[in-house]
């Protein structure tokens, strides 16, 4: 396999670009593995990558419904940031925050990482006081993070509305200068090269249609395109975490899957400097390097499998959006899509051993899995090959609720919806 | 999505609120296993298919309903009044 280079770039121009060969092999099933990923989306292909890079074991298969990439890793609205206020998520999105700083030298492959700040708004006293809160809380557990007022940011955005006469006229904000957004299919085609390279074998359009077992343990799955055994199964498949467990007889999960949409906008001259997010409300929104305006809200609240969400939700997601920016209100919408995931009931993930003997499970990502990717991939890695948590993803387990130790970051309580 | 609501008829998604899963059942305050609280609060079936499920039309007759919906198309099956006007508990009087 070719190494991605200037000099690889240069030599190809020359000759017709003749020079380059597929990013990832297309193999066929082999009858056994040490280690099956079910998912072949962000957090499956890190998942395999890292269990081939850093634990050594390569002889892993990436079982994949679709095609690679085809889920929310291709859907979501690429932030990457860490501004969590409970020590538990802290700990866990800076772990993939420092992982994000060199995936790109490390992968071979330009996830296009920018750290250009995410920047959340204050519209009251209150919530000034809340973010120096959350602001000291992230900078105790080595993070950066600024509080500014709104002088500072109104020259840092141009285009926001920070007069008085605003809908919700901004105090101030939260910036947390090292964090941003990456090109989200580079991070999938970047893990699945990288895995493919050390050896795992992704294996597209090949669906789970059950679970091997022998007694008890799980000992490989069924597929439509035969069985494949192995001794460690891993479960990653975000949205459909239900309905794949449900085959291995787990009918009950702490998980509701929901629908979250996603907006683009025809493309503009740079005008957003970094990711914004409004303050009364719920609203997320940066500018990609094509120009577009890539925007999105809340979830539409109720349980779903569809992909594709409901009009409501578009409108109130544009109210906001204009309520920030007055300027906007005649930009014209290029896409809307929607995502399916899986809300779990504190509005934290499930990384763990588990729930079935041989079995591994990563799920609950909530509407923040893709800043998580290659977080979540590196503890679940550790955990599929030690057979028990790493301590940053220790507290995730599936018993927490149970054992009344839920890592409720908002305080919701346990409606998925609200998280 | 219109949710046909008993009183009000179809009515836009937007006046509603979602309470969730309609086929829970609350443990009998007898009932003192951990289990089937942490059961009740926190676990979930998540079908992709039918689900029944509660809705609060709260910008209209503020009544509880039932409504039976597919999750893979949001096709709404059946709306049923919850509570003290719910057809069902009538009869059982």
């Amino acid at each position: 396999m070719t190494r991605y280079s200037a000099f690889e770039v240069i030599k190809n121009a020359f000759t017709g670009n003749k020079g380059w060969q597929p990013a990832w092999r297309k193999p066929e099933p082999k009858k056994s593995y040490d280690v099956i990923i079910v998912g072949g989306g962000g957090h499956g292909l890190s998942t395999a990558y890292y269990l081939a890079s850093v634990h050594k074991i390569t002889n892993v298969a990436i079982v994949e419904k679709g095609w690679l990439g085809s889920g929310n890793i291709g859907r979501n609205t690429t932030i990457v940031r860490s501004n969590y206020l409970l020590p538990e998520n802290t700990r866990f999105y800076e772990k993939s925050m420092q992982l994000w700083r060199t995936l790109s030298h490390e992968l071979n492959y330009n996830v296009m990482f920018s750290p250009r700040g995410v920047l959340n708004l204050a519209h009251t006293p209150g919530q000034m006081d809340l973010f120096a809160e959350r602001g000291n809380a992230m900078r105790l557990m080595g993070g950066d993070a600024e509080l500014l007022d709104r002088d500072q940011v109104a020259r840092a955005n141009p285009g926001l509305d920070v007069s008085g006469n605003a809908r919700f006229p901004i105090e101030g904000g939260l910036l947390q200068p090292s964090a941003g957004s990456a090109r989200h299919d580079a991070v999938a085609w970047g893990f699945a090269r990288g895995a493919d390279l050390l050896g795992v074998d992704i294996l597209e359009n090949c669906e789970v249609k059950g679970f091997l077992r022998e007694g008890d343990n799980i000992v490989g799955v069924e597929t439509n395109r035969g069985e494949i055994r192995a001794e460690k199964t891993g479960i990653a498949v975000a949205g459909s975490t239900s309905r794949v467990m449900r085959l291995a007889g787990i009918k009950n999960l702490p998980i509701e899957s929901h629908v979250l949409q996603a907006f683009v906008s025809e493309s503009l001259k740079p005008v957003i400097p970094n990711v914004v997010t409004f303050g009364n409300g719920h609203l997320y929104a940066s500018q990609s390097d094509k120009g577009g305006l890539v925007f999105g809200g809340s979830l539409d609240g109720y349980n779903t499998y569809a992909q594709r969400g409901n009009l409501p939700l578009v409108e109130e997601v544009m109210s906001e959006f204009t309520a920030m920016y007055p300027a906007f209100a005649r930009l014209r919408l290029l896409r809307s899509w929607g995502g399916v995931v899986d809300m779990s009931m504190d509005g934290s993930p499930i990384i763990t051993k588990g729930p079935l003997p041989g079995m591994y499970l990563n799920a609950g990502w909530c509407y923040g899995g893709f800043k998580a990717t290659p977080a979540s991939g590196w503890c679940f890695a550790h955990t599929i090959a030690n057979d028990a948590p790493h301590e940053i993803n220790a507290p995730f387990s599936l018993e927490r609720y149970k054992q009344g130790r839920p890592i409720d970051e908002l305080g919701a309580g346990p409606t998925p919806g609200y998280h | 999505m219109l949710i046909d609501c008993p009183w009000c008829g179809p009515r836009s998604v937007e006046e509603f609120s979602y309470r969730g899963d309609g086929t829970l059942k609350r443990p009998a305050l007898s009932d003192n296993s951990m289990n089937a609280a942490s059961a009740y609060v926190y676990n979930r079936e998540n079908p992709a298919g039918d689900h029944m499920e509660i809705w609060h039309h709260g910008n209209g007759c503020r009544s509880h309903i039932l409504v039976k919906r597919n999750t893979l198309t949001h096709k709404i099956l059946s709306c049923e009044l919850l509570g003290p006007y719910s057809p069902k508990r009538k009869k059982k009087k």
